[in-house]
C-alpha cells in the first residue's frame, strides 16, 4: 500500500456491510478506502446464505430497516448494473419469496399472530393451509399444519453482492485493500485524524468499524468497545440438484431461534436453492467464541429438520458443510452511528444472520448521518450508545 | 478411545497397522476399497482371496469411507460410513481413539488441456486402476502423458491388458537422464529397481519414450479420436510448429500426485509446502495423529512403508506398549526422504502447462468453469481469496469439491490452494444417512434405542 | 450375474464395478453435465473426481467406478442433477 494515501473516510471490514457502507458513501461524493486483514467478502460474508427476509423479522426496529433495506437492493442493483455492466452487476438476485411452515398444532396461532402484526407494519403475508403450501412447494412435507407465504423474501449472492458494491466504489475513485490489517486509530483533539494501518498512519476523517463477528475486538483497540459477540452457524449443501424448492422454506420455530439469546446449540430448519442446484440447508446458532471445530452433532441435526420438511432430501448427497461467525449484539439490533466517545468513529455492524439483507439500508443510513440527512429509518434503535452495547452507559 | 485406528490400507497403512499390532495394541484398519493395497498394491478385484495377511489383532473394516474426523476430549472421532459405495443403506460406525493413523494416499494431478473433459480422457491412475483391478484396457490406442516415473508402469499395466500405449510422453527431462534412457539409467538405483524392468518391458513393446513433450489438445466430439502433443521448452512453454496429431481413442495423464489432506486438515494438523508436518516419529502437530505415506510427500511405496512402520510404532507407544524406536525404519525414512526431494526436483510441474489452456477450455470439470469466467471474475471483482474465487467463479463448488481443479485453479490465478483441501465432509454421504448417523461411539456401541436411531432415515416415509 | 445396463440385460462378474462393467461393453460415457450436457464417464478411477456418476436402482449421483455391482443391480445413465426415484 502507497503511504501517500488518504481518504475522507476509512472503512474496515470488506465484507457486505462494509462494502454497502462504503457503496453509499461514495455515492454521495466522499473519497472511500476500504480495508480488510483477510480477503474482502472472504469471511462472514462468504457463509453467508443471501437471506433478504422480512419474514423472520417481527414489528419492531429491525423490521422497519428491513423493509427499507428491500426496497432498497432493486434499485442498488440498477444503479450498479448502470455503472458496472450486466457482468459484474449480476449478484443472482432472486426474489424468490418465503415459504415459513408450522409442522405441529401448537405452531399455528402463534404463527398467525406473527403474521397478523407483520402485515399491520406493513409486511405482504399471506396465510396458507397445508394444501396451498404443499401446491407451491410440491416436496414439502404433507405433515404441515399451516404456513405463510412472503412474496418479498428474495436471495442474493453475497460475494457476488459484496465485490460488485467494491468494485463500484473502485470505479468512482474510491480504494479497496485486502491483506491489510487496522491497527488503531489516529485520534488528535479527541477526534479521529487517521488510521494506523501497517505501521504508518492514513489521515482521514471518519473510520468506519465493519468489522462484523470482530468489531468488538476492532472496537477494543480503537479504544471505544463495544458489545458485538461471534454467533457461530453451519450449513449443509447438498449435491446439485433439480429444482427441488422453489422459495426461501422454513419452519416456524426459526423466528424463535433467531431472537433467543441462547448460548446453546439452536438449530432450525431454513432449506432453499441456490442458483447452481445445490440446497443449503442451515440454520444452527451457537455461542462458543471463534471456535470453528466440527461438531457432527450440529451437521446431524440440520439434516434431520431439513428431511422433516423435504422428506425426498433423505436420498440427496451432502458434499460440502462449512461454518461461519454471525455478528451478534446482546440486544438483537445492529449497530449504525456514530461514537459518542470519539467523534469520527462510526459502528456499522452487529446484524446477526442479516446483514445481507440489511446492507443496502445500513450503508444509506449511515451515510445520511454522516452528510446530516435524515434517515428514511429512525437511527434511534441502532444507535451506538445504549446499554447492551456500551458498558459505560450500564453504570 | 485405547486402540491405535489407521486410515488407509495402502502401503503406509498396512505397515503401520502391522507394526502397531506386532506391539500387542489393538488396531483397527478403515479403507475405502473391498481389498487391501490401496493403489499401489491394488488387487484384481475379480480374483478370489486377499493376498495380504494382517496380524490377527489388526481389524480390517473394508468399504469404509471415513467421512469425517472430530476431534474430541483426549483424542479423535473418526466417522465412518460401511457398504456400497455411495448407497444409503451403508451403516454408520464411531470409531475413538487416542491414536490415529492418517495414511490416506494421494491421487493423480491432471492439469487441464483443451479436450480433457472428453470421455477418452483419463488421470493415469484410472487407467491403471481400470487395468490392474478390472482387467480393462482403457482404449485400444492410448497416449500415455505427463510427468513422473508413475507414468511407465501406467504404460506397462495398460500394454499388459491389451492395449496398444503409442507414445509415453514425459514434459520434464530428468537430469542425469535416469529415465530418459531408460534401460541404463533406471538400472542405476536401488530404489526403484522396478523401473528399470517397466522400461526394458516398454523397449520391448516398441513404445516411444519422448522426453520434453506433452499432450496439449484432446481432440473429438463425444469422445477422444485424436490428440496433440508438442514439444516443450524448459518452461513447458510448446514449442511452436512442433504439434504432431497423433491417432488414439483415450489419453492417460498425470501430473504428480495430490495427497488426501481433508482429514489431516479436519484434525487440525499442520500443513507445510502442501503436506501435512511430521515429526521423527510420524507425529502431527496435533498429538494423537501421526501421518505417513504421500499425505507427508510423494515419495512412493517404499518410503510409505517405512514411515507406516514409524507411525505404528509411535501410536503403539502412544497407548502404552514397551517400544524399541524402529532405528532401521527410521533409517530407511531418511533417505527414502532425500531421493524423495531428488524426484520431487527431476518431475516438477513447470509453469508453461498454463499456456495449454483455452479461454474456453473448462478449468472445473464439475461446474464447467471455463479458464475465460475463472479469469474475469478474479479480474473485475478484484478476488484476494480462495472462498470468494469459488463462490464468485463457481470453480471448486461442484461435486469433487476441488479436489480436481484445486492445485490448477490456484496456480492459474496466483492464490494459495490450502483452502481447497478444507473439506469438513471428507466423503458425501446421503443426507438421511447424517441424520442417523451417531455422534458418538457410545451411541453406535448398539443400544437398541441407538440402533433404531440410526434407521432414522427410513423412518421419515 | 447378470446387471441391467440402461434396460438391457449384461453379464457381470463378481468384483467388478460398474465402471468396470459398462468400459468392458466399450460404453464411455453415462452422464450428461447439468450445464452443457456434455457426455462424462470416467475420469480418476479411484472416487476423487465424481465425474462418473450413474444410477444404480434409482439411486443416482453413485461413482461408477467405486461401486462394485451386485446381481440385479438397474444401472441407468445419469443426466445432470437427478433425484432419487
Amino acid at each position: 500500500m502507497s503511504p501517500i494515501e488518504s481518504a475522507d473516510v476509512v472503512v474496515v471490514g470488506a465484507g457486505i456491510v462494509g462494502a454497502a457502507c462504503a457503496e453509499a458513501l461514495s455515492a454521495d461524493g466522499r473519497r472511500v478506502m476500504v480495508l480488510d486483514r483477510g480477503a474482502p467478502a472472504g469471511a462472514t460474508t462468504a457463509s453467508g446464505e443471501g437471506n433478504v427476509l422480512l419474514s423472520d423479522k417481527a414489528p419492531g426496529p429491525e423490521l422497519d430497516l428491513a423493509l427499507a433495506s428491500r426496497r432498497r437492493w432493486p434499485e442498488l442493483l440498477d444503479t450498479l448494473r448502470d455503472e458496472l455492466g450486466e457482468r459484474l452487476a449480476d449478484v443472482e438476485w432472486e426474489s424468490k419469496g418465503g415459504l415459513v411452515v408450522a409442522v405441529n398444532p401448537d405452531s399455528v396461532s402463534p404463527l398467525r399472530i406473527l403474521t397478523a402484526a407483520q402485515r399491520e407494519a406493513g409486511v405482504e403475508v399471506r396465510d396458507l393451509g397445508q394444501a396451498a403450501a404443499c401446491a407451491m412447494e410440491p416436496h414439502l412435507t404433507t405433515g404441515v399444519t399451516a404456513a405463510a407465504h412472503y412474496p418479498g423474501d428474495a436471495q442474493v449472492q453475497p460475494v457476488l453482492a459484496a465485490t460488485a458494491m467494491l468494485a463500484a466504489v473502485r470505479a468512482r475513485g474510491g480504494l479497496v485493500h485486502g491483506g491489510v490489517e487496522a491497527e488503531g486509530l489516529v485520534v488528535r483533539g479527541g477526534r479521529v485524524a487517521g488510521i494506523r494501518v501497517g505501521g504508518t498512519a492514513v489521515p482521514c476523517g471518519a473510520i468506519v468499524n465493519a468489522c462484523g463477528p470482530w468489531a468488538g475486538h476492532f472496537s477494543v483497540a480503537a479504544g471505544a468497545p463495544i458489545e458485538v459477540l461471534p454467533r457461530r452457524g453451519m450449513v449443509l449443501v447438498t449435491a446439485p440438484l433439480p429444482a427441488v424448492v422453489g422459495r426461501k422454506v422454513y419452519a416456524a420455530d426459526y423466528v424463535a431461534a433467531v431472537s433467543s439469546g441462547d448460548v446453546d446449540l439452536q438449530v432450525s430448519p431454513v432449506v432453499e436453492s441456490t442458483a447452481t442446484g445445490a440446497v443449503l440447508i442451515g440454520s444452527s446458532r451457537q455461542r462458543v467464541g471463534f471456535d470453528e471445530t466440527l461438531e457432527v452433532e450440529v451437521l446431524r441435526r440440520l439434516a434431520r429438520s431439513a428431511i422433516r420438511l423435504f422428506p425426498v432430501l433423505a436420498g440427496v448427497p451432502v458434499m460440502r458443510a462449512y461454518g461461519g461467525f454471525r455478528p451478534y449484539t446482546p440486544d438483537h439490533l445492529p449497530v449504525i452511528g456514530e461514537d459518542p466517545r470519539i467523534p469520527g468513529l462510526w459502528h456499522a455492524g452487529g446484524h446477526e444472520g442479516a446483514g445481507v439483507g440489511l446492507a443496502p439500508a445500513t450503508g444509506r443510513m449511515l451515510a445520511d448521518l454522516m452528510e446530516g440527512r435524515r434517515p428514511e429509518v429512525d437511527p434511534g434503535p441502532f444507535r451506538v450508545a445504549r446499554p447492551a452495547l456500551m458498558a459505560e452507559v450500564r453504570t | 478411545m485405547n486402540r491405535v485406528v489407521v486410515v488407509g490400507a495402502g502401503p503406509a497403512g498396512l505397515a503401520a497397522a502391522s507394526a502397531a499390532a506386532e506391539l500387542g495394541v489393538e488396531v483397527v484398519l478403515v479403507d475405502a476399497g473391498a481389498k487391501l493395497g490401496g493403489q499401489y498394491f491394488r488387487q484384481d478385484a475379480l480374483a478370489r482371496g486377499d493376498r495380504f495377511a494382517l496380524p490377527l489383532a489388526v481389524e480390517h473394516v473394508a468399504n469404509a469411507s471415513v467421512w469425517a474426523v472430530e476431534p474430541v476430549e483426549g483424542g479423535h472421532r473418526v466417522h465412518v460410513r460401511i457398504g456400497e459405495a455411495d448407497d444409503p443403506s451403508r451403516t454408520g460406525r464411531v470409531l475413538e481413539t487416542r491414536a490415529l493413523v492418517l495414511a490416506t494416499g494421494a491421487y493423480d494431478r491432471a492439469v487441464p488441456f483443451p479436450g480433457w473433459d472428453l470421455p477418452g480422457v483419463f488421470t493415469a491412475g484410472a487407467a491403471q486402476a481400470m487395468a490392474k483391478g478390472q482387467g480393462v484396457a482403457v482404449g485400444d490406442r492410448v497416449l500415455v502423458a505427463g510427468t513422473g516415473p508413475f507414468l511407465l508402469p501406467v504404460a506397462v499395466a495398460l500394454a499388459a491388458a491389451g492395449a496398444r500405449v503409442v507414445e509415453v510422453a514425459e514434459a520434464n527431462a530428468p537430469v542425469a537422464g535416469w529415465l530418459s534412457r531408460p534401460r541404463g539409467a533406471a538400472a542405476g538405483t536401488r530404489r526403484f529397481p522396478e523401473l528399470a524392468r517397466y522400461a526394458g518391458m516398454l523397449a520391448r513393446h516398441r513404445v516411444p519414450y519422448r522426453t520434453r513433450t506433452a499432450v496439449v489438445a484432446a481432440h473429438g466430439s463425444d469422445s477422444v479420436a485424436a490428440a496433440t502433443v508438442a514439444r516443450l521448452a524448459k518452461d513447458w512453454t510448446p514449442v511452436p510448429g512442433s504439434e504432431r496429431r497423433v491417432e488414439v481413442d483415450a489419453v492417460a495423464v498425470g501430473f504428480g500426485f495430490t495427497p488426501q489432506l481433508e482429514l489431516a486438515v479436519a484434525a487440525r494438523c499442520r500443513i507445510e509446502g502442501g503436506f501435512v508436518a511430521v515429526d521423527a516419529t510420524q507425529g502431527t502437530s496435533v498429538p494423537g495423529v501421526f501421518a505417513a505415506g504421500e499425505l507427508t510427500g510423494i515419495g512412493g511405496a517404499e518410503l510409505a512403508a517405512s514411515e507406516g512402520a514409524v507411525a505404528g510404532a509411535a501410536a503403539a507407544k502412544r497407548l502404552g506398549a514397551v517400544v524399541e524406536p524402529p532405528l532401521g525404519a527410521m533409517a530407511r525414512v531418511r533417505s527414502g526422504r532425500r531421493f524423495a526431494a531428488a524426484l520431487a526436483a527431476a518431475y516438477p510441474v513447470r509453469p508453461g502447462w498454463t499456456g495449454w489452456v483455452r479461454d474456453d477450455t473448462v478449468v472445473c470439470r464439475c461446474e464447467e468453469v471455463p479458464l475465460g469466467r475463472l479469469l474475469e471474475a478474479v479480474d473485475e471483482r478484484d478476488l484476494w481469496g480462495v472462498r470468494p474465487l469459488k463462490l464468485a467463479s463457481g470453480a471448486g463448488l461442484g461435486m469433487c469439491q476441488g479436489r480436481v481443479c484445486g492445485a490448477n485453479v490456484a496456480e492459474l490465478v496466483g492464490l494459495d490452494d490450502g483452502v481447497f483441501a478444507r473439506r469438513r465432509i471428507a466423503a458425501p454421504l446421503r443426507l438421511g444417512e447424517l441424520a442417523g448417523a451417531a455422534s458418538t461411539a457410545e451411541e453406535a456401541g448398539g443400544s437398541p434405542a441407538s440402533r433404531a436411531d440410526q434407521s432414522f432415515g427410513q423412518d421419515l416415509g | 450375474m447378470r446387471v441391467r445396463w440402461d434396460g438391457v440385460e449384461v453379464e457381470a462378474r463378481e468384483g467388478q464395478t460398474v465402471a468396470g462393467v459398462l468400459m468392458g461393453l466399450g460404453v464411455r460415457s453415462w452422464r450428461t453435465t447439468r450445464g452443457a450436457q456434455r457426455p462424462r464417464g470416467l475420469f480418476c478411477g479411484i472416487g476423487v473426481c465424481f465425474d462418473c456418476l450413474v444410477k444404480v436402482n434409482g439411486v443416482p449421483d453413485v461413482r461408477a467406478c467405486r461401486r462394485v455391482v451386485a446381481d440385479g443391480d438397474d444401472i441407468r445413465p445419469q443426466s445432470g442433477a437427478e433425484l432419487p426415484s
